[in-house]
């Protein structure tokens, strides 16, 4: 069972046991518009939750992305460094941006839910 | 939050709105930053095809008077007196002090004593008033915010203004011609800031929306925002007033020399000739060049510049992804012994450095249309 929660940062979580994958929201990648680079973490890492961990560069501009919980980096996605588009076609499926072990679980608590995240856009 | 109650609009306003585009502030409008196309595809389709962009919020002006080309020299170094009728060109308009105070083109049109003036959005007020009064007593300039600007750039542009405009295709790059545009009175020059063949259209506001929709209205063409203007211009390596150039920077520094006359540089008759003569024999101690960075990471606006040593030479003052190379740009200022292209430098970007190399501007060829 995998659970996906949201940031009011619009990054997503999916958790699967103790391992964490994070990507930014259709609404953030909509947001962004066409991406070109993605600067990831490298596996090994320690990350806070909140703290900076990636940043996303569209045409126009460059984006920190957060981590919504704290862990330790396992890995960036090797496909963003090949085809950043990725972000843009696929946010929260191929387009996920880094794993993480994760420090506390307790911590998605925290962090919204689908129905809540999509409550907190429609008032954006 | 931006107040956007207090942005101006321009004619094409509701249009932008019509058509889907992300509106922002810039230059004290809101004005579209992309349409539902995206950045990425406006500015490949303009070098590919044609893109059509409201530019209304530049200034637009007529210089009047018993010879307002002499006047305007006071306080630009181009060939004014010397510019041929019905024909455009680029000036900077400078401080007292020699640095410059907005970049503009001017145009003589056939058979008019009065210059036309096209200057930037955010700095036209100031450089009427500046303008207006340096030149109290000898020229008279009259603002024309009645006016509106659409440009319309790309390989198909000539192609495109034709079919709405019989004849104009015989323009050359620098003409500038009074005609009817879909059956709009209009000034229509060959120039543009993409590095693309095409047009400036001046018309008056009134007649706007319709020779927009007009426009819009043929296949090879699509509404183009204002992020890809930026990218398109960088590409061709143009100057973005306020960031690349500003009151701070003089044109040896900037890189812009060649837009002063030789006879101008002989005579030295502009506000501040002797100091920038001075410059241009002796040199600056940094100039604006241009910068490929290494892999896909753009550097952006305030990026540090540092040589191999580490020791911080220069800043990127403008910078991003230039879609056309599919690989990030930048122009920036150096110190003048490091300015030679291919010096390999570092960008400090995100407090890491990234391998860059002095590289020649415009990135992208220019494909202006110089004869028929």
């Amino acid at each position: 069972m995998s659970e996906v929660r949201f940031t009011d940062q619009h990054e997503w979580v999916r958790v699967d046991g103790d391992e964490a994958t994070i990507g930014i929201t259709k609404y953030a990648a909509e947001q962004l518009g066409d991406v070109v680079f993605v600067d990831l973490p490298e596996a090994g890492r320690k990350v806070g939750a909140g703290g900076e961990a990636a940043v996303v560069e569209s045409v126009k501009a460059a984006s920190e992305v957060y981590a919504p919980v704290g862990g330790e980096v396992v890995a960036g996605n090797p496909a963003l460094t090949e085809d950043p588009a990725k972000v843009n076609a696929d946010p929260e499926g191929e387009g996920w941006f880094f794993k993480l072990k994760l420090a506390d679980k307790g911590e998605l608590a925290k962090l919204m839910t689908k129905d809540q995240y999509d409550e907190f856009v429609k008032g954006l | 939050m931006t107040d956007t109650e207090d942005l101006k609009k321009t004619p094409l306003h509701a249009l932008h709105v019509e058509l889907g585009g992300k509106m922002v502030p810039f230059g004290g409008y809101d004005m579209p930053v992309q349409y539902p196309a995206g950045i990425l595809k406006e500015h490949l389709h303009t070098r590919e095809k044609a893109g059509l962009f409201d530019v209304s919020h530049m200034g637009q002006a007529f210089l009047a008077g018993a010879d307002p080309a002499r006047a305007l020299e006071r306080l630009c170094p181009a060939d004014i007196v010397g510019l041929k009728e019905g024909m455009q060109r680029y000036g900077l308009l400078m401080t007292e002090q020699g640095t410059i105070k907005d970049d503009f083109m001017f145009s003589r049109l056939a058979g008019e004593s009065a210059l036309y003036l096209v200057v930037n959005a955010g700095t036209k007020d100031g450089d009427f008033a500046y303008i207006a009064g340096k030149l109290d007593g000898v020229a008279v300039l009259e603002p024309r915010p009645d006016r509106a600007l659409l440009a319309l750039q790309g390989p198909a542009a000539g192609a495109v203004l034709e079919r709405h405009s019989p004849g104009i295709d015989k323009l050359t790059f620098m003409k500038v011609v009074r005609c009817t545009v879909a059956g709009a009175p209009a000034i229509v020059s060959r120039s543009g800031y993409t590095g693309e063949d095409g047009f400036e259209i001046s018309i008056e506001a009134i007649h706007a929306e319709r020779v927009a929709r007009a426009l819009l209205g043929e296949d090879e063409v699509l509404p183009i925002g204002l992020g890809a203007r930026d990218s398109l211009r960088l590409e061709a390596g143009l100057c973005l007033y306020g960031h690349d150039i500003d009151e701070t920077t003089d044109p040896v520094s900037a890189n812009l020399v060649w837009s002063i006359a030789k006879r101008r540089k002989l005579d030295k008759d502009f506000l501040a000739g002797e100091a920038i003569m001075d410059k241009v024999f002796n040199g600056t101690p940094t100039k604006r060049v241009g910068f490929r960075p290494d892999g896909r990471a753009p550097a952006r606006e305030g990026t540090e510049i540092a040589d191999k040593s580490g020791r911080i030479v220069g800043k990127i003052t403008s910078g991003g992804f230039g879609p056309t190379l599919n690989a990030p740009v930048a122009m920036g200022y150096i110190e003048t012994a490091l300015a030679a292209d291919g010096t390999d430098v570092d960008l400090i970007v995100r407090g890491k450095p990234l391998p860059a190399k002095v590289a020649p501007m415009p990135f992208v060829p220019h494909r202006y249309r110089r004869a028929i």
